[in-house]
């Protein structure tokens, strides 16, 4: 805790005096949001409350505008024209219907996206590296890059990753490419076993006992219901499974790293800061999201033949099977 | 109080809409037929034009197959109901959900983009200055829903049409003038649906997006729409009742437009469907608290 008030209270000072400089203006932050949803809503209170952290207090130096959709893309549409017409100093757009609208109307105005997991396949923006236009944004998309690196903190030498994964669902093949490119980079391979229904992640998993060093798996809707099943081959071949989602870890999973929609909203409110500061969204990278929360089990490590390092336990936000 | 881009914004979705109006007075008012299939066959023109605009297809060419997967949706609504004997409203909400599905397969992903996508719009785009590129859907719109209006006139005063309307009016009385009513039903709702498929494939592109929930809530609207405009044309003849179709749908778009801009009366945007519903039910009393205006006005002037 006391970790997270000192960086909050560094990036607070490190930006507060940029946005001192033109805090008599007064700035206009528009919020278009598609559905009032828990994690959507966490978002628009992270971006708030990051505004208010980097000295754009709503009522003070801020002018806020929020609208939400309700779900309608009618509704949606007319929202962003709204804005495109009022022209305030930046747009945060809050998941993928939403920021498409806004980018259909306006080509001028920055926007900033959250929430989204594929900016470039929802054509918001050109590369992720550089957006191009005046959209840029945070992705919702998985870290794959830094699970990773904690999958190689548990098994250092590990070599080949296996994943199990459902060719038939389009979010769980795009992890799965990526992650091989995430592996190819770092010289490693990727072993993968397509399971195509619940009833087939055992016989996947099994097959990849032997070969690979670590499991990792994705958000394939599909094996995660079966997590238990990928646990049971870990333990019997001792391999050690690892998970992008924080529940799996309570089911039996070494390691997994989450996050919270609030601090993405967070994050996204300091790229506003940064866009009423004066950069420019064409060259602003789309970010993903930075403050994770690792959630180990070291019961589960031991079962698995690993050990986990007392300096990555103390990292955790919460350590599963210790009451 | 509304920005130009607003007020056009407002104009633009009108007219789109305005095409879902017609073929909610086609199926509803024509017809007799309370068809819920739109909020299905909305998103299947999206779809179709969205994977056509994708694969490389004329963007005209995108949304005349989106009309046709429409009105083979509204067909099998009306075949549901002409040939099973299913109840018609049952019959479209059967359709409706299994549109989902459907509309799903022919996208591969709950979103397709087309941002930046060769689309109707873009060629209107090039006669307009780029601060006015706004302009340019609203241009395009209203000689889309001008022509549509014209060429539904015309239908409805051909013997297929004045046969729809009396199959409508009284079908009972159409079968013993030796009309086949049962094949009017599945013209006329796949008509209906076809519109609404076409408006569904000019709305993905003017947005830059086809998404699978975009069906949600096209009746309620359409049908607000209608009988908005009915309140504020008195739809005499067939004409009247397409222009008042139209006019509704720009209304209610206006409305909304309006409503978003409450701010300063304390309005916030999840009063947004209240504000809506109030509209809705102003409009709906409106008519006949207008005839009761006039009854008074005409007894004040006969007793004067």
């Amino acid at each position: 805790m006391a970790k997270i008030f000192l960086r909050i209270l560094a990036s607070a000072l490190l930006l507060t005096g940029f946005g001192l400089a033109q805090a008599e203006e007064g700035k206009t932050v528009a919020i278009t949001q598609i559905v009032e949803h828990p994690a959507l809503d966490a978002v628009h209170q992270g971006v708030k409350d990051e505004l208010a952290e980097q000295g754009y207090e709503e009522g003070r130096n801020l002018t806020l505008m929020h609208e939400s959709a309700q779900g309608n893309t009618a509704i949606a549409a007319q929202i962003a024209r709204k804005f495109a017409g009022e022209q305030p100093d930046a747009i945060v757009a809050i998941a993928t219907p939403s920021a498409q609208t806004m980018a259909a109307a306006t080509r001028r105005l920055p926007v900033v996206f959250s929430a989204v997991t594929d900016p470039v396949g929802a054509k918001l923006v050109e590369s992720l590296e550089a957006p191009g236009a005046n959209i840029t944004g945070v992705s919702d998309m998985l870290p794959i890059s830094r699970h990773l690196d904690m999958v190689l903190r548990v098994v250092p030498d590990a070599k080949r990753i296996g994943t199990v994964y459902n060719p038939g669902e389009a979010n769980a093949v795009a992890l799965v490419d990526l992650l091989e490119d995430v592996l190819e980079e770092r010289g490693l391979t990727l072993e993968k076993a397509a399971a195509t229904k619940t009833s087939e992640v055992l016989g996947a998993a099994r097959s990849l006992a032997g070969k690979v060093d670590a499991i990792y798996l994705t958000t394939d809707n599909t094996v995660i219901s079966a997590a238990e099943a990928v646990v049971s081959v870990g333990e019997r071949a001792q391999i050690p499974v690892f998970a992008a989602d924080t529940a799996t870890v309570e089911r039996g999973a070494v390691a997994a790293m989450g996050f919270d929609y609030y601090d993405l909203g967070r994050q996204t409110g300091a790229m506003v800061a940064r866009i009423l500061e004066g950069a420019d969204p064409a060259q602003v990278p789309v970010e993903t999201v930075e403050k994770l929360d690792l959630f180990v089990n070291p019961a589960a490590a031991e079962r698995m033949g690993v050990t986990l390092s007392d300096e990555l336990i103390s990292e955790a936000t919460e350590v599963v099977g210790n009451e | 109080m509304l920005s130009q881009i607003a007020f056009f914004g407002a104009l633009e979705t009108g007219l789109i809409y305005g095409l879902v109006a017609f073929g909610i007075y086609l199926s509803f008012r024509v017809l007799d037929f309370p068809d819920l299939t739109v909020d299905g066959s909305f998103p299947l023109g999206a779809a179709v034009a969205a994977v056509l605009i994708l694969g490389g297809w004329n963007p005209w060419l995108a949304t005349l197959m989106a009309i046709f997967a429409g009105m083979a949706a509204g067909a099998v609504t009306a075949l549901l109901n002409v040939k099973l004997n299913i109840l018609n409203l049952l019959a479209s909400i059967l359709t409706m959900i299994a549109l989902y599905s459907v509309n799903l397969r022919i996208m591969g992903s709950p979103n397709l983009a087309l941002l930046g996508e060769t689309t109707v719009v873009t060629w209107w785009e090039d006669l307009f200055s780029p601060q006015n590129y706004y302009m340019a859907p609203v241009a395009l719109f209203t000689v889309v829903a001008v022509v549509m209006l014209v060429l539904l006139w015309r239908f409805m005063k051909s013997e297929i049409g004045l046969s729809m309307r009396a199959t409508g009016a009284n079908a009972r009385m159409a079968r013993a003038q030796g009309i086949a009513t049962g094949g009017m039903i599945v013209l006329g709702v796949a008509l209906s649906n076809g519109l609404v498929g076409m408006a569904g494939a000019l709305f993905a592109q003017s947005q830059g997006a086809a998404d699978v929930t975009m069906g949600v809530g096209v009746i309620v609207i359409g049908l607000a729409s209608l009988i908005g405009g009915e309140a504020l044309v008195t739809p005499r003849t067939v004409i009247r009742a397409l222009i008042a179709a139209v006019v509704g749908a720009i209304v209610y778009r206006l409305a909304i437009a309006f409503a978003l801009n409450a701010d300063v009366l304390g309005l916030q945007a999840q009063d947004l469907n209240l504000i809506t519903a109030i509209l809705v039910t102003l409009a709906i009393v409106l008519p006949g608290f207008r005839t009761k205006l006039q009854a008074r006005m005409t007894r004040n002037k006969a007793q004067g």
